[in-house]
């Protein structure tokens, strides 16, 4: 295994932390407007409200890695998509400073518009993460000049939308698990109803997905015959969907959450696989695809890359474990509280 | 007006870049404060130097997360409007940013966490050490940017591979690309300039409730303390910006020229302007006060060296004269007031008057813009003086541009941005303020151990300063 694939192996890795952890927090936002009343939106704002910065992290460091590792394929996603990302920054912008902003004055219509302004932020930004997965996996108009050459609406076609909803309704339903671990009382009795209905949403559209992929999408399962152990992650994944209900129907939210978590790093890793070698599919001519090798930095800079991610990463697995320890538990609203 | 989509992403990157700037400054200041103030708490047990601690933990967090949110903005738009550049400089400018991501925002944001949401749930100690860690956090990506700036003002441990549009920079030597000749000095200027600027922003604050007979004992420390920090800082601020002027004319003769506006190479010493409008086009510093020699004696440490001046740099390569120059001398004079301003307040602090002193306490309530104006004003010099390049020397501006974006898309954006961004600038300042005019929980000034255990104990060192039944009202809002 060479550098290249080992940098693509780490964004991967990066990607399904960022989807796994900040898709609890974009999931709670997300259901956010669905309870009433100050002090339950309080509870779960508060839920993620140590933890969504860090969370946050992750997609930076991941847009950092990329820059750094496949630097021409980071400058043409970011700005052939220009506008897509300059509403992705907007959203992440009025999330950050929604939760911050919301608490700190006391009046009804405020915080109001705050919940809101947090709520559609939440779903925006996932539903954005979504289409950016659809239109890789199915390809996107790169030149020989490796440059985009397209239009903004030229990205919202059918599928990339799906997969855009399927992120939505993913998040949700992981978000809601996630609620019905923190939460107790009448609060978390009535969670657990969303736990069943966002986990039918996410079953009908995984499974349209999933039927539009191998039909319409003939790129995502090329590495399929050669690699055909790629096949036991499929059947991980479908079990690990399959075990959401059984754990909620045995009361094992734990189990359920672990289940929705490794859902997502199948998810993630089946679209690593759909990708490989490529970074960005060309869908006007194969050849001019941005791959882990044309579109690398050099073999120096990914080992000197290396060398920070190993004396790194176990420092950031190491506080990001005392941190989860630290705000274990359930929610309780303090004078700290956001 | 020439709404290309190169003027316009220049617009929209000295916009959004301005408004990040705002912003870490005081995060990385106030967390160095915060270590200084929770270590004299767990020093002494004072509830006092915890109350102070909480309070400015909570302006520290709405300032960091304002921060987060611009500074995800910053990352994005290289890829976004600056393709080329992007592509050119990834090799080299991508492992420090990789860097940034891993040692400094993990760092910063895990610990923060328990910073702010942590008091009732960690040990007094690990807590502490979580201060120390974001404070830390905040330097480290200092640290990172400073040097991916710096190695676009003077490159260093690299070759360029390829030609043409296709041309980039690959690394060669770490070591020397960390360590370019500028990157060491720069970091310094910068770290000192955000602890002036946190302490002044202090200083501000506490001086104000002093002066309304309000906080009065967590003011008058909190105040001290902030005094201190200013008066080394802004002392320690021209050392740091000579050694680096020494580099600028060096490395970057065209920027010193155009920082001083030294048109013409003269042939004995090269006068330091006071103050001036320097004229391009008629290559002739207007309204100016020069101190003879002064310049090549700060430049070379040799008063009858001449600098090399504009006349010996092609016009196509010459910065923005006027901007480069202005942006300078602000900064200078502003360094200038801060370290008088801190040393009359350090001689009447010695004398033990300061705080009956209303017209300088004023005066450090209405000064705390100008630290930032200098902070601003600082990287204005530093990025106007390096045009036309983006990369001093081998990129220029102009063609580091993304060529699959186009004008009304960066025009878009910008409205967006200012919409936002005037938006989110108004909701800080009310935040701050509502901050600021509910202070700091009061306290009462004796030590932990002293005060009988428990709720109770708690209650009755509230109530023997009056203030129970007034703190209690505002927890209780709080918590709803």
């Amino acid at each position: 295994m060479d550098l290249n694939i080992l940098w693509f192996i780490l964004l991967g890795v990066l990607l399904a932390g960022y989807a796994i952890l900040d898709g609890f927090d974009l999931g709670v936002g997300i259901v956010h407007l669905a309870v009433k009343g100050d002090k339950e939106r309080r509870i779960l704002m508060n839920s993620i409200g140590p933890l969504w910065d860090g969370n946050e992290v992750w997609l930076v460091t991941f847009g950092g890695a990329l820059f750094a590792a496949f630097p021409i394929a980071y400058a043409t996603a970011f700005s052939g998509f220009y506008t897509a990302f300059m509403a992705l920054l907007f959203a992440l912008i009025f999330r950050a400073v929604s939760m911050e902003f919301r608490s700190k004055h006391d009046s009804p219509s405020w915080r109001s518009f705050w919940d809101v302004s947090f709520s559609l932020a939440s779903g925006v930004a996932t539903l954005l993460f979504g289409v950016a997965v659809g239109n890789a996996m199915s390809g996107m108009p790169i030149g020989a000049d490796m440059e985009y050459h397209g239009a903004f609406l030229d990205l919202l076609h059918p599928y990339a939308l799906l997969v855009g909803v399927l992120a939505v309704a993913t998040f949700a339903m992981h978000g809601s698990i996630y609620l019905y671990l923190k939460t107790e009382g009448d609060l978390q009795q009535r969670i657990h109803g969303w736990m069943w209905r966002t986990f039918g949403i996410f079953l009908v559209l995984y499974i349209l997905t999933t039927m539009f992929t191998l039909v319409a999408v003939p790129l995502a399962t090329r590495n399929f015959h050669d690699h055909p152990w790629v096949w036991i992650v499929v059947v991980l994944n479908v079990l690990a969907v399959a075990n959401i209900p059984r754990a909620i129907f045995l009361g094992r939210p734990g189990y359920a959450f672990l289940s929705s978590c490794a859902t997502i790093a199948a998810l993630t890793f089946l679209f690593g696989v759909a990708l490989f070698p490529d970074l960005i599919h060309s869908s006007l001519n194969p050849d001019w695809s941005l791959t882990v090798y044309n579109a690398s930095s050099s073999h120096k800079t990914l080992a000197i890359m290396g060398t920070i991610a190993a004396l790194g990463m176990p420092f950031v697995l190491a506080y990001t474990s005392v941190v989860y320890w630290v705000f274990r538990g359930k929610v309780q609203l303090s004078t700290l509280s956001y | 007006m020439d709404l290309s989509v190169l003027t316009l992403s220049r617009f929209q990157f000295a916009l959004t870049i301005m408004f990040h700037y705002l912003f870490p400054p005081l995060s990385i200041g106030l967390g160095g404060i915060l270590v200084i103030m929770e270590a004299l708490y767990l020093k002494t047990g004072r509830l006092e130097y915890e109350a102070m601690t909480k309070f400015w933990t909570k302006i520290f967090a709405v300032n960091f997360a304002m921060g987060v949110a611009s500074g995800i903005v910053m990352e994005f738009q290289f890829g976004t409007n600056w393709a080329t550049y992007s592509r050119y400089v990834g090799d080299v400018f991508g492992s420090a940013l990789a860097a940034e991501g891993i040692f400094a925002f993990f760092l910063e944001s895990g610990f923060l966490a328990v910073l702010v949401f942590g008091w009732d749930r960690v040990s007094p100690r690990m807590h502490f050490f979580s201060t120390c860690m974001v404070a830390l956090g905040a330097f480290f990506s200092s640290i990172w940017i400073v040097i991916a700036n710096s190695w676009q003002q003077t490159p260093a441990g690299f070759h360029i591979v390829g030609q043409g549009l296709g041309a980039r920079a690959e690394i060669t030597d770490f070591g020397a690309m960390v360590f370019n000749p500028s990157s060491m000095h720069r970091l310094a200027h910068t770290v000192i300039g955000a602890y002036i600027l946190a302490a002044f922003f202090v200083m501000s604050i506490t001086a104000y409730y002093i002066l309304k007979g309000r906080h009065l004992n967590f003011a008058k420390k909190s105040f001290t303390i902030a005094l201190i920090v200013a008066t080394v800082a802004s002392l320690a601020e021209p050392i740091s910006g000579d050694l680096q002027g020494r580099t600028v004319a060096q490395t970057q003769p065209a920027k010193l020229a155009a920082m001083e506006a030294v048109f013409h190479t003269g042939q004995g010493p090269t006068p330091l302007y006071l103050f001036g409008q320097p004229d391009p086009k008629e290559q002739h510093v207007n309204y100016g006060i020069a101190v003879p020699g002064l310049l090549s004696l700060l430049a070379y440490g040799d008063s009858q060296k001449p600098v090399a001046g504009l006349d010996q740099i092609p016009q196509r390569d010459w910065p923005p004269v006027v901007a480069t120059f202005q942006a300078f001398h602000i900064m200078v004079w502003l360094g200038g007031l801060f370290v008088v301003l801190t040393l009359v307040g350090m001689y009447l602090l010695w004398k033990g008057t300061i705080f009956e002193k209303r017209w300088l306490l004023w005066t450090f309530v209405l000064v705390v813009p100008l630290p930032y104006v200098a902070n601003q004003f600082g990287w204005m010099t530093a990025e106007v003086g390096r045009q036309p390049w983006v990369v001093y020397g081998l990129l220029r501006t102009s063609d580091a541009l993304s060529k699959a974006v186009a004008a009304n898309q960066v025009l878009g954006s910008i409205i967006m941005f200012v919409v936002i961004y005037a938006l989110l600038f108004v909701v800080w300042v009310f935040v701050l303020d509502s901050k600021i005019k509910h202070g700091p929980d009061e306290v009462g000034p004796l030590p932990i151990g002293t005060a009988p255990g428990g709720l109770l104990g708690i209650a009755g060192l509230r109530a023997g300063t009056g203030g129970a039944s007034l703190t209690g009202v505002d927890d209780a809002k709080e918590k709803e």
